[in-house]
């Protein structure tokens, strides 16, 4: 392990947790500029995550231990997760334990705790939200792994650092088969991150939520750790977008803090795009159905399958 | 004793001896609790311990072969241990450790067989697993087989005061000696015409090609309705829930796994000449029962029978491993077939574990609440925080997450089938890799049905007001599942140990042993490829992340805390009825598979004063095949009722008819 590779460590992990919220109030804006309201400002997630630790925390009677974890667990899973998705370099120590399949499992524990809390007070509505959350995960997460390997396959690996590496310098070309896992995974992206049309992140209308129902009974620093964690998940997935399908301007083995530093306002500037990309989506599609859910994510899973399939043909 | 055990072999054998015996000692005082629970299992445990200590060493001696003195004149028994047996010995003997002192603790007096005779049942069971993983000829093998089957069924049948219960038993016994015909037909084969029946020879045939192939076919029809493949799988469903909750561990830990390893004895061992298309049929039939368990698992309102349903779903995924490690070996990529036979024994031992602790769980959980249907369970963690944090480990890693066990085997097989497009055969190559995307799609259902049971189980609001009087698991049943626990979490945390320890297992199948050059926190079983996962570092980060957060929280804000209502947005009159059931979780899976279900539903009308809504939802399988089967086999045999007339005299005159017929044929 070298200073360097413990330096991009560091400060990916470092600038994930810090600019998650930044990223989330960058696209609350732009969404804000697309419906033609008035744009609340990009720090408005900082301050309502201050507010939220300074509060009281709250906790139903019924709770048990596991309900108080869980904030905790998420977060972390959400921090490791950061850790190893080569955003900004490729010389990640931690990313020798964890692989893109471990990646997947390792959201899917997240999911999973997440779920389990919300059944643990035993209202109608974070079981409902669980539920639901549950159904959408199941879905998403073998489209998810599809795409992943397609990606595996293009560069005979599972470890995103040599994904992404290899990805990024290959000859330019249009790969058939990342088209098609690419819009795959950008409806997972919008699935996973209760983001229109599955899930709609701006309202508390009981019938339809998904995310929000299972952070009712939250309040103060755990609603506060959710919230920072759910915005760190959008981060990631993000992230692991670049990586897969950008992955241009990641600073390589080779490269040295020269081009670390270069590749902090490329990412940035990914963000940018990506964020006001994804604003662009939500504005111009509904809500759908929560039963309509399968019909997008199975879309999704064909799409990623097909993918396969054309990278197995083609060879591309 | 001392001159019995001078090899592991004889060792072995004299630890199924001993598990036989201390089943007869149970005889001695039948109806004593204290004789058989409190002095018995606990001794039958020790012995499953030893057990695992003596196949762990087998694993590391030579392949060692015996003729024992027992059996027919001119019949005796041939037994051998090698590595393949040794693995599964040693699962056999770590996992019934566990469930019997949690069956010391666990049986208590009621009605149904007397304590004795299940200590009889239940040590002859564990000694005839141990001896089919010992056979070394069909007729030993044929009679251990059907000894456990025996065994196995007069467990299942503990309660039979219930009709409901002799059904899951007879259709259990009814397809059990399906797949035992199958089996016996199978070693027939294999004989080769040699008419020796021991493994040697067997080894030692050659068979043309299509009676190759007929062997392997009887081999996966008789080993896969042991396993509960799709279309056997029926009894499944149906035995593991009638069972007392330790047997039902015992069955879906220990006795499936008996099936893998007569499918991989048969076919890495036994059966020359192999064709390339063998591997297929498993590989087919374990994914789309994999995909099918699972998500029948998802819909079940009972907690035993959603975990058979998991248990079909996982030994699904073990015989696809299975197809897997076939195809890549008729391709010749020896390396490949290694990593899916990893793949597959680490499932085993995963899946053994886990299912069996998650089985005692809810044997605990039905102790203290009497109650087996998720619709009246919730809340048990805050009365039995003991079992519902044991469960819990159970069900994360049976969803597959890391950093637990279920994920590893998982991780393994997914690699296993990145390489699937390699396989030199056109087409093939282009559909293998999509195996990858049923096996996906199946674990992703299995973190769903995970959710869904430990969910409305242990968590919310008790859904019974006699569930506040539920207790705790007793200390022998702790110690049962946190033994288990324990055994989950050191297959999580020590994945590179225990491949180096399956190597023997590997060399001896033809396959080539993985490289152990990474260090020892490290798995990358791949050798030439950068992948790699070491789940201590994983779990290590999370924990310090979470230190880390709650440090700082305590910190630098003030740890003010206030317990209160529930505020489930403002809404006052929250009841524990108004939780998610278990009918309403499997509600999307109903919707989004509904081809796979029949639905019989009671929707209640708008004008109903005393509404009630039901489903049931049964398997297609039954109305598409067995029903015409048994319909057909009924009209086959009221055919020939006629003859059955029920007068003396017409009997008379067939015994008559008989013999004339005879005296004819004879002159």
């Amino acid at each position: 392990m070298t200073p360097m590779a413990l330096i991009t460590q560091l400060l990916q992990i470092v600038s994930a947790l810090a600019a998650a919220p930044l990223f989330i109030g960058w696209v609350n804006q732009c969404r804000a500029w697309l419906g033609n309201r008035s744009a609340p400002s990009v720090w408005l997630p900082y301050r309502s995550l201050r507010k939220l630790f300074h509060k009281e925390a709250v906790i139903a009677e019924g709770a048990s231990p596991l309900f108080r974890v869980t904030p905790y667990v998420v977060f972390g899973a959400m921090t490791l997760a950061a850790a190893i998705i080569p955003s900004m370099g490729t010389r990640l120590p931690l990313t020798l334990a964890a692989d893109a399949i471990a990646l997947v499992g390792l959201l899917a524990t997240a999911r999973v705790f997440q779920s389990l809390a919300a059944i643990d007070i035993g209202t109608a509505f974070g079981t409902l939200g669980a539920r639901r959350e549950m159904m959408v995960g199941f879905l998403a997460e073998p489209a998810l792994l599809m795409v992943i390997f397609v990606a595996s396959l293009i560069s005979a690996t599972t470890a995103l650092p040599a994904i992404a590496e290899s990805l990024a310098t290959r000859s330019f070309g249009l790969y058939p088969s990342l088209a098609f896992t690419a819009v795959a995974f950008t409806m997972v992206l919008l699935a996973e991150n209760a983001r229109i049309p599955i899930d709609n992140p701006a309202t508390h209308l009981e019938l339809t939520m998904i995310h929000e129902a299972q952070l009712l009974e939250y309040s103060a620093r755990h609603l506060a750790l959710m919230e920072w964690a759910a915005a760190l998940k959008l981060f990631n997935y993000a992230c692991i977008g670049f990586a897969l399908f950008v992955p241009w301007g990641v600073s390589t083995r080779a490269g040295g803090p020269a081009a670390l530093f270069a590749s902090i306002p490329l990412l940035a500037l990914k963000l940018m795009v990506a964020g006001a990309a994804l604003a662009v989506i939500e504005t111009v599609s509904a809500k759908l159905r929560v039963f309509r859910a399968p019909e997008f994510l199975g879309f999704a899973f064909v799409f990623a399958v097909l993918g396969l399939l054309v990278h197995l043909l083609l060879g591309a | 004793m001392i001159p019995l055990i001078h090899s592991p072999l004889s060792a072995c054998l004299t630890l199924l001896a001993a598990w036989g015996l201390l089943g007869l000692a149970g005889l001695l005082r039948p109806r004593s609790l204290r004789l058989a629970g409190r002095t018995l299992f606990p001794l039958g445990a020790l012995c499953g311990v030893a057990l695992a200590l003596v196949a762990l060493l087998a694993l590391f001696s030579p392949v060692e072969q015996r003729t024992l003195l027992l059996g027919l004149p001119d019949l005796p028994m041939h037994m051998r241990l090698d590595p393949l047996a040794s693995v599964f010995l040693f699962l056999l003997g770590i996992v019934s450790a566990g469930i019997s002192v949690f069956a010391a603790g666990y049986f208590r007096r009621g009605p149904g067989t007397p304590p004795g005779l299940l200590c009889l049942q239940y040590h002859l069971f564990l000694a005839s697993m141990g001896l089919v993983l010992l056979a070394d000829d069909a007729y030993t093998f044929m009679v251990a087989w059907e000894v456990m089957a025996l065994s196995s069924y007069f467990l299942v049948t503990t309660q039979h005061a219930l009709a409901e219960i002799r059904r899951a038993g007879f259709i259990y016994l009814l397809i059990a000696h399906l797949g035992a015909t199958c089996v016996l037909l199978s070693f027939g084969v294999m004989q080769g015409g040699s008419w020796q029946f021991t493994f040697d020879a067997m080894r030692a045939a050659h068979l043309t090609a299509p009676w190759a192939s007929a062997a392997f076919l009887l081999a996966l029809a008789g080993f896969g309705a042991k396993a509960g493949l799709a279309p056997l799988h029926v009894w499944l469903p149906e035995a593991h829930p009638a069972a007392p909750s330790p047997v039902s561990a015992l069955m879906s830990g220990v006795m499936l796994k008996t099936a893998v390893y007569g499918m991989l004895r048969v076919s890495f061992d036994l059966l020359g000449h192999p064709q390339w298309w063998w591997g297929l049929v498993p590989l087919a039939l374990g994914l789309f029962t994999a995909l099918f368990g699972a998500v029948f698992a998802a819909v079940q309102t009972d907690m035993k029978r959603l975990l058979a349903w998991s248990s079909i779903e996982n030994l699904g995924i073990i015989f696809g491993a299975l197809g897997l490690a076939l195809v890549f070996r008729e391709s010749g990529m020896l390396a490949l077939a290694s990593l899916a036979l990893i793949a597959l024994l680490y499932h085993s031992l995963n899946h053994a574990c886990i299912k069996s602790l998650l089985f005692l769980g809810t044997g605990a959980v039905l102790h203290s609440t009497g109650e087996r249907s998720l619709g009246r369970l919730g809340g048990l963690i805050h009365r039995m925080p003991w079992v519902a944090w044991l469960t819990l480990i159970g069900a994360l890693a049976l969803s597959g997450l890391p950093p637990l066990n279920g994920f590893i085997s998982e991780w393994l097989l997914l690699q296993a089938f990145l390489f699937a497009h390699e396989v030199p055969r056109p087409f093939v190559n282009m559909l293998l890799p999509l195996g990858a995307a049923l096996l996906a799609l199946a674990a992703a259902l299995a973190a769903y049905v995970m959710v869904k049971f430990f969910g409305v189980t242990f968590l919310g609001q008790p859904r019974e007001a006699a569930l506040a009087r539920a207790r705790d698991a007793g200390i022998l049943e702790r110690i049962g599942l946190v033994w288990l626990a324990l055994a989950c979490l050191a297959l999580a945390l020590l994945p590179t140990q225990i491949i180096t320890a399956l190597r023997p297992v590997l060399m001896e199948l033809g396959g080539v042993a993985v490289s152990g050059t990474s260090p020892w926190w490290l798995l990358a079983p791949v050798p030439g490829r950068q992948v790699s996962y070491a789940p201590l570092v994983f779990l290590l980060v999370i924990v310090m992340t979470v230190l880390v957060t709650a440090l700082a929280m305590r910190l630098f804000y003030h740890h003010r805390t206030r317990l209160a209502r529930a505020w489930d947005c403002g809404f006052g009159a929250l009841t524990a009825r108004m939780q998610d059931t278990a009918e309403g979780f499997g509600q999307p899976i109903r919707h989004i598979f509904s081809s796979f279900f029949m639905m019989t539903r009671e929707l209640p009308s708008p004008f109903d004063r005393s509404p009630h809504y039901r489903v049931v939802v049964h398997d297609r399988i039954w109305q598409t095949l067995y029903l015409p089967l048994t319909s057909v086999v009924q009209r086959a045999t009221d055919s020939v009722a006629w003859l059955q007339r029920g007068r003396i005299a017409a009997y008379l005159l067939y015994s008559f008819v008989t013999l004339v017929v005879l005296l004819a044929l004879m002159l």
